[in-house]
């Protein structure tokens, strides 16, 4: 009879680092780690050569000192006084708007094309394929550039709404569309305007505190109430009452042809706009092939499912495909936001003064510190992708399928 | 029957009707319309929605494209011929077309040589594209191809683009004799066989360098226009794939600090804009090479934009790994192949077969995103739209005419790639459904 042992554990030797697949991936995980650090080593004494050669130091004391040039839409105070530092704020202000617009805008332009895509009419369907192809098969360089075309070189300049019998008038007499950017009225907050924002806030927070309420009640008794007429009357006519009771304290400030041009109002440069719109036109395009993509992922069987428990159209959309389709949908869209957000560094080709244009085009060029300003450049952007898909992963999280 | 009926109901008909043709509103036309376009009272606001918009865009494009000038040189005579009425004037993209392909600095003579290379593109890139269609014998053409459109493009001496192509052929040999007894073995002695060639070859080129050489050298600066895109989305997609495929198996490792440094590569590229890779690739590479090396720009955006590209890509094939099941790495385990075997046999295979659609669209993105380079002051095809031709006195104004042109261009290449990716997808589907 013989008796198995386990056999004599064999000493480590170092032809093991080599031969055996349990040390294996320790040899390769410390080569790939001295090939990192000697890479690093060597660009990083390349850098110091280059530097010392040069003259420079990477140093961020510029950041302080006076700018001197001039942004031409800020979002907060600046003058060509105000340090690089400033600047670039303003520039991150203007990145973020320009992402802001352009994500609603996208997103309302998408949901309605994918929806249409998937219309049982012949032509509506064939029309939206045509913009999703079109905009998603061309550079949004060009997009961005075509309509800072229109806006630069076709619309009017304010000389042409002079006179009493202008060649082009006021839309509306309150927006005025001239190549040197769109002049829309601006809200003036007189007093008391303070109240009316609160009340509206207030009856925002009350119609979700309805809605909840209404489906509470339903689930605990069955009960149902209505839902929509509700919570529109409770959004609106408190703030209209408090509106009127005031004495209308928020009024419009027109813009008006003063000179040779337009004065009041609110000036949207035509960069701005160029590239508010090319940037959701394009993106809006994908965003609609997301959305058909999550509606047709819904299986057929689950509208069936629900028609056949007596559940009306209306309700198989909100209470059955809607919320399986958002799941599907929501990750790609919220990915789009953030190309939308990278895209927004092309504003540099039309001037809008955004992050790129200010960090990394003036300043960069006034001051010459390239390393810092793109590293900079590059930290924000990380930072804003970071964050964005951070919110991503938590939404993920809350709708994903609870799986045994 | 009929007799049991006759005192209850009134009449009941006893013989068959003939057949009837279909009513005139249920057949052909009509009723398509009626059910495709006129089903409801939203559905036909919609269609006349529709209708309208579809008539002001004809309404607008048709007189000006068809009422076009193709010859004329330049603006001022193409607006007194058309004599204010509505029209294109396309003859700037007649008078400009070889600036729009090839950049401004491009010798003329040599206009062939770009050329001759796209065509060839088509004829190196059929066997890889369509296998089933195209002999196999193809390929190798389809291996010389980047030595010879690199020379074709640049000119210069033909030694270089021969020991580059080389360098490749013993690095292939050593990994052939070294694969059998380990991988490892095999990969490493092929890097250092190619780089032993390079070396030995650079010496030769350059001792032998003259200025007679049969093609004529054209300098990197001198590539412009739409030939600037092409060159940069080929080399850069065809570059980054490979790269991906490191990035994405480095990513699915267990070696914790492989692992890592893919991680924090990928994440890093995938969060900047390609703008600021640009940025670094004009301004901040050079601070980064040794004291003294001249690098020419395309090299470095190629080079960026190559690393933009393989993070993507890594994401894709990391989707198409991931959704491989588990049982095809267990199987590959239990056939008793190692790692790289089981990569290159069993997982790779299917993973970037799954992974075909991602990969197009990541190359379809990255050839638009061609155009950035024109934001770094290099002149592509838009870049020489809004640099040398609508700044020429001659030229100035022409604005819809080179855009559309641009965007046209743009769009029949990409339209066809996604074209070709979903009929290829329709191809690789073996499995049953």
């Amino acid at each position: 009879m013989t008796t198995l042992s386990d056999p004599p554990r064999e000493s480590f030797r170092l032809s093991m680092l080599i031969n055996d697949t349990r040390y294996r991936s320790y040899t390769f995980q410390f080569i790939a780690l001295l090939a990192v650090i000697a890479l690093f080593a060597y660009l990083g004494s390349n850098l110091m050569q280059n530097l010392r050669d040069a003259g420079l130091n990477i140093s961020y004391e510029f950041l302080g000192e006076p700018s001197g040039y001039d942004i031409n839409q800020t979002l907060i105070e600046y003058d060509s006084r105000s340090s690089h530092w400033r600047a670039s704020v303003a520039g991150i202000l203007n990145t973020l708007l320009v992402a802001f617009l352009g994500c609603i805008t996208a997103t309302v332009l998408g949901v309605v094309v994918g929806v249409l895509r998937l219309s049982k009419n012949w032509l509506v369907r064939k029309l939206m394929a045509g913009y999703v192809e079109a905009f998603r098969n061309v550079p949004v360089l060009i997009w961005i550039i075509i309509i800072f075309t229109v806006m630069t070189a076709v619309l009017p300049a304010p000389s042409a709404f002079r006179g009493d019998d202008p060649a082009r008038t006021m839309f509306l007499d309150a927006v005025a569309f001239t190549n040197r950017g769109v002049y829309v009225p601006k809200p003036v907050w007189l007093e008391g305007s303070g109240i009316v924002v609160g009340v509206f806030i207030a009856s925002v927070i009350g119609m979700f505190a309805y809605r909840r309420y209404a489906t509470k009640l339903l689930y605990d008794t069955g009960k149902l109430l209505p839902m929509g007429w509700p919570s529109l009357v409770i959004l609106i006519v408190p703030t209209l009452l408090i509106f009127f009771i005031l004495g209308r304290p928020i009024a419009l400030d027109y813009p008006a042809l003063k000179g040779f041009n337009f004065q009041g109002g609110i000036q949207i440069r035509g960069s701005l706009i160029a590239l508010w719109f090319a940037l959701a036109i394009y993106t809006g395009a994908f965003i609609a092939e997301n959305v058909r993509a999550g509606i047709l992922a819904v299986s057929k069987g689950q509208t069936e499912a629900a028609a056949s428990l007596g559940l009306r159209p209306g309700r198989i959309m909100n209470l059955v495909i809607l919320p399986q389709a958002l799941r599907v949908i929501i990750p790609p869209v919220i990915s789009q936001y953030l190309n939308l957000t990278k895209n927004s560094s092309l504003a540099i080709a039309v001037g809008y003064m955004d992050i790129t244009g200010t960090l990394g085009g003036i300043t960069l060029n006034q001051t010459g510190r390239a390393i810092e300003t793109v590293l900079l450049l590059m930290l924000f952007y990380l930072a804003i992708s970071l964050a964005i898909s951070g919110v991503m992963n938590v939404y993920n999280n809350s709708v994903k399928l609870k799986e045994r | 029957m009929s007799d049991t009926h006759q005192h209850s109901i009134a009449f009941v008909r006893d013989t068959m009707l003939p057949e009837a043709p279909p009513p005139a509103m249920e057949t052909g036309i009509v009723k398509w319309m009626r059910e495709n376009l006129f089903s409801g009272v939203s559905n036909s606001i919609l269609t006349l929605a529709a209708l309208a918009a579809v008539y002001y865009l004809l309404a607008g494009f048709l007189p000006w494209f068809l009422n076009g000038i193709w010859d004329a040189p330049s603006l001022r005579a193409c607006r007194e011929i058309l004599q204010g009425d509505v029209g294109g004037c396309f003859a700037v993209l007649t008078e400009r077309w070889n600036q729009l392909l090839f950049g401004f600095k491009y010798p003329s003579e040599e206009y062939w040589r770009p050329t001759l290379a796209f065509v060839l593109l088509f004829a190196a890139a059929a066997p890889i594209m369509f296998p089933n269609h195209v002999p196999r014998k193809l390929l190798i053409f389809s291996g010389l191809y980047p030595f010879l459109a690199y020379w074709l493009i640049w000119g210069g001496s033909i030694l270089s683009p021969v020991f580059a192509l080389l360098g490749f052929v013993t690095g292939y040999i050593v990994w052939n004799r070294l694969v059998k007894q380990s991988f490892a073995a095999g990969f490493f002695g092929a890097i250092i066989a190619a780089l032993i060639t390079w070396w030995i070859g650079g010496m030769i080129v350059e001792a032998t360098v003259s200025d007679n050489t049969l093609l004529a050298a054209v300098p990197s600066r001198d590539m412009g226009g739409f030939m600037l895109n092409m060159i940069l989305g080929t080399v850069c997609v065809s570059l980054s794939i490979p790269f991906g495929i490191a990035l994405a198996l480095g990513r699915q490792s267990d070696m914790p600090i492989i692992k890592w440094i893919c991680v924090l590569f990928i994440e890093f590229i995938r969060g900047v804009p390609l703008i600021t890779l640009l940025f670094v690739a004009n301004v901040v590479l050079a601070y980064f090479l040794p004291p003294g090396t001249t690098f020419d720009l395309i090299l470095r955006v190629i080079i960026m934009i190559t690393m933009f590209a393989s993070a993507y890509i890594a994401e894709v094939i990391r989707g198409g790994l991931a959704a491989l099941p588990k049982g095809q790495y267990e199987a590959a385990d239990s056939l008793g192949l190692d790692y790289p075997q089981a990569m290159r046999l069993i997982i790779l295979p299917q993973a970037l077969k799954i992974s075909i659609p991602g990969i197009v669209n990541v190359a379809v993105g990255l050839f638009k995103d061609t155009t950035l380079v024109s934001v770094i002051s290099m002149f592509d095809l838009v870049g020489m739209i809004r640099g040398p031709i609508l700044a020429s006195t001659e030229w100035n104004g022409v604005y819809w005419e080179l855009l559309g042109f641009a965007a046209l261009l743009f769009f029949v290449v990409c339209y066809g790639i996604s074209q070709y990716s979903q009929w290829l997808e329709r191809q690789l589907q073996t499995d049953h459904r």
